[in-house]
Parts: structure tokens; sequence; C-alpha cells
């Protein structure tokens, strides 16, 4: 039973065999956690680490999920302030792989450093509150958007303008057409309310997140009457 | 043609590179699982988090081609080293055993789980060699990356590391 001289490839297969692990290091997150207790020291050292890369301003983009009439938003934020918003069929993969090639890498997931922001836009969903006080991050926006983008930010809640109109105070009076292609590229929908800028005649127009939400969103501000 | 093609490989390695938090998603059980080994449980938590600290400064200047498994865990690697020198200066056991899964009593009659306590006494590149080569799947050049030495030298040390196990180990 003890013979010395254990084969090297017995030694190698035990290693083999204990060191196996069910969670495969590529699957994200580890959810289908077969070693429980190593797992969960893991992901627990993990999320600790989120939280101090956030705290210690060390990562450079922090992103957290919102709830929402919607569904569930994302959120993401620089040192500055909020940088992005995505809708729920943006997916967080399409949000944080754009936000790594336009910004930076380094990104966590860290809820404390969004909840300003989450607090605001749930005031907001259930009509508490009328304009939002977050720092906004324009980085994302460049300087045509950030004309029209501007003007925008200024339309009242409950108030309309028509994409002529925004072109023309933004300082390009036959840019309507480009407007409109800055309004849809708004980085940080509902925070900027492009939703409030409609067709000259009244009509609905475009909406990034679908007009359904539009409508919603003017009818919450008021500016439409409810659907009966 | 040149500049305009050297441009757009650099473009694509940026673009490659994941975004931190997923880099660790996929890594962090493998980092942990190391580190437990390397350190043991107590000192894990500790080494863990200086490791993707390091890993977050230095991240935005990798590039997105390299190994990034066996780039963090060069980093691992040298966190524990650092770890046990700091204990061989609180003049404290450099391995001990008890502290490598210590509280997994269950496991504790198992064959493997003496292996791998055996592992832990090993000397540090020995250990090292042998945690990455079995628990990692490292492949000896990559070792060698992280242990910092040749590859000739990490086949090495995964052999001598081998034969004392084949010593303490009964059949």
């Amino acid at each position: 039973m003890s013979d010395r001289k254990t084969d090297y490839r017995t030694i190698e297969t035990a290693l083999r065999r204990r060191a196996a692990q069910p969670a495969g290091e590529g699957s994200a997150g580890g959810a289908r956690a077969g070693r429980g207790r190593e797992s969960r020291g893991a992901a627990e050292a993990a999320a600790r680490l989120a939280r101090r890369m956030a705290d210690e301003g060390l990562a450079d983009v922090t992103y957290a999920p919102a709830e929402s009439p919607f569904g569930t938003l994302l959120l993401a934020a620089t040192r500055r302030g909020l940088v992005r918003l995505a809708f729920p069929e943006e997916g967080l993969d399409a949000m944080l792989e754009g936000l790594a090639r336009r910004i930076s890498p380094r990104i966590v997931e860290a809820p404390g450093s969004l909840d300003e922001a989450r607090r605001e836009l749930e005031e907001y969903f259930s009509g508490r509150r009328r304009a939002f006080e977050l720092a906004l991050d324009w980085r994302l926006v460049g300087p045509f958007g950030r004309r029209v983008l501007g003007v925008t930010a200024q339309i009242p809640y409950g108030g309309v303008l028509s994409y002529a109109e925004v072109a023309a105070d933004a300082g390009s009076p036959r840019g309507h057409r480009a407007a409109g292609n800055a309004l849809g590229a708004n980085p940080m929908p509902i925070v900027i309310p492009c939703h409030r800028v409609l067709r000259s005649g009244g009509a609905l127009g475009g909406y990034g997140g679908g007009t359904q939400r539009k409508r919603w969103l003017l009818e919450l501000e008021g500016a439409l009457p409810p659907a009966p | 043609m040149a500049r305009a093609r050297s441009r757009s490989v650099s473009t694509t390695a940026i673009s490659a590179l994941p975004p931190f938090q997923r880099f660790l998603d996929a890594h962090r059980d493998l980092v942990w699982r190391f580190l437990v080994r390397a350190v043991g449980h107590t000192e894990a938590e500790d080494c863990f988090q200086e490791t993707f600290i390091a890993a977050l400064r230095a991240y935005p200047r990798v590039r997105a081609d390299s190994n990034l498994r066996a780039w963090v865990l060069t980093i691992a690697h040298r966190k524990a080293l650092d770890a046990h020198r700091a204990r061989a200066r609180r003049a404290l056991p450099v391995a001990d055993p008890a502290a490598v899964d210590g509280r997994q009593s269950a496991s504790a009659g198992m064959p493997d789980e003496e292996l791998w306590q055996a592992v832990g006494e090993l000397p540090a590149r020995q250990r090292s060699a042998i945690t990455l080569r079995y628990l990692a799947d490292l492949p000896h050049r990559d070792i060698a990356v992280a242990i910092g030495c040749s590859e000739e030298a990490a086949r090495r040390s995964l052999h001598e590391g081998l034969k004392k196990l084949r010593e303490v180990m009964p059949a």
C-alpha cells in the first residue's frame, strides 16, 4: 500500500482531479457554482473589490442597473457624472463594449456610485420629480450634438419643441435632419429629455427607445393627454 | 500604407480588450483558487484585492491579444510571494498546511486533499509551478512568464515539485 514509487501520472491525475472546478473560469459570474464555498469566496471578494474600486476612484467608469417602468435600465457614470443611460434592449455587453471603446476599459459594476441617479429616476417615474439635478458627463456628445442636446435639456417638464425649433435654437435653422440624428444619438435619454422634441405638425416622430415609450413619457409629463 | 495598417492594428487591439468587469468575472474564481492554494484562506482575500487592483491600474496598457489569464496569474503569483515574504518577516511558519483549506473538514480525509496540503509545503517556486500547471492549466511557457524564469527552469521546478510529492505521498 505504501509503495514509494507512485507514478508521476498518478500524482498529476490526483492534482488535476482535486483542482477540477465545475464552475469554469470562462463562464461570466461563475453562476453554475458547483464547488460552493470557494466560488462563493471568490464572488464575495470580487464584490468587495468592485465597491473598493468605485469608492477609491480607481475605475474610470462604473455601472449599475436601475429598475423602471420600462424594465431594467442600465446606468453608467464617470468621476464627472452620469455618462450613459441605456434601455433594456441595448444589452449590458453592448453598452459596456461601447464604453470600453469610447472612454476606458477600466469599467466595474458598482451600484453605490449610481445611487443618486437611481433615486432621481425613481422620483421622476413616480411623478415626484420634474427636473434632474444629477451631474452629467457630456463626453460622449460631439460639438454639434452638444448644442442640440443643450437646447433640448432646457425644454421644461410638460413642454415640447419641434425638430425645426431645436435646430434653429442650436444655431443651424436648416439642420433639422441633423438635429434629429443628434437627438437619436442621445447617450442619456430621459435625463436629457429628447422625448420632448416632436415633428412640426405635432406628430410624435421617432425615439431611440421606441415611440410607445416616448408617448408614455409625454403622458407622464402631461404634454399629451393620457391614452383612452 | 504601412502607417494605415499599423493604425488599424492598434485600433483593433484597443477595441478587443474586454471591459474590466468582464475580465474580473472571467478570472476571479481561478485567481481565488490559486491564491487559496498559494497563501491559504486567511491571506487570500488581501492578495486577491491587491492582484486585481494592480491589474486595474495596468489594464489599459495591456495588449488585447495577450494571454489575460497568464497575465493576471503572474500578478497573483507576485502578490503571493509578497505575502510569503511578509509572513517570513513576521517569523511565522512559511507554510501552514492548516491555513490551506483548513476549514474544509469534510474533505480532510481525502487523499487528494492531503496531496494539495503537501503542495502547500513545497518551496514557493515549486508550489507556484505545480499550482499554475494543475490548477490553472497553464502551459510551461506561461508558467515561466508568471514565475519570471526561463521555460526550462519552469519545467525543472515542476519536475522537482512532482518528485517531492512522490516522496511524501503514499501510493
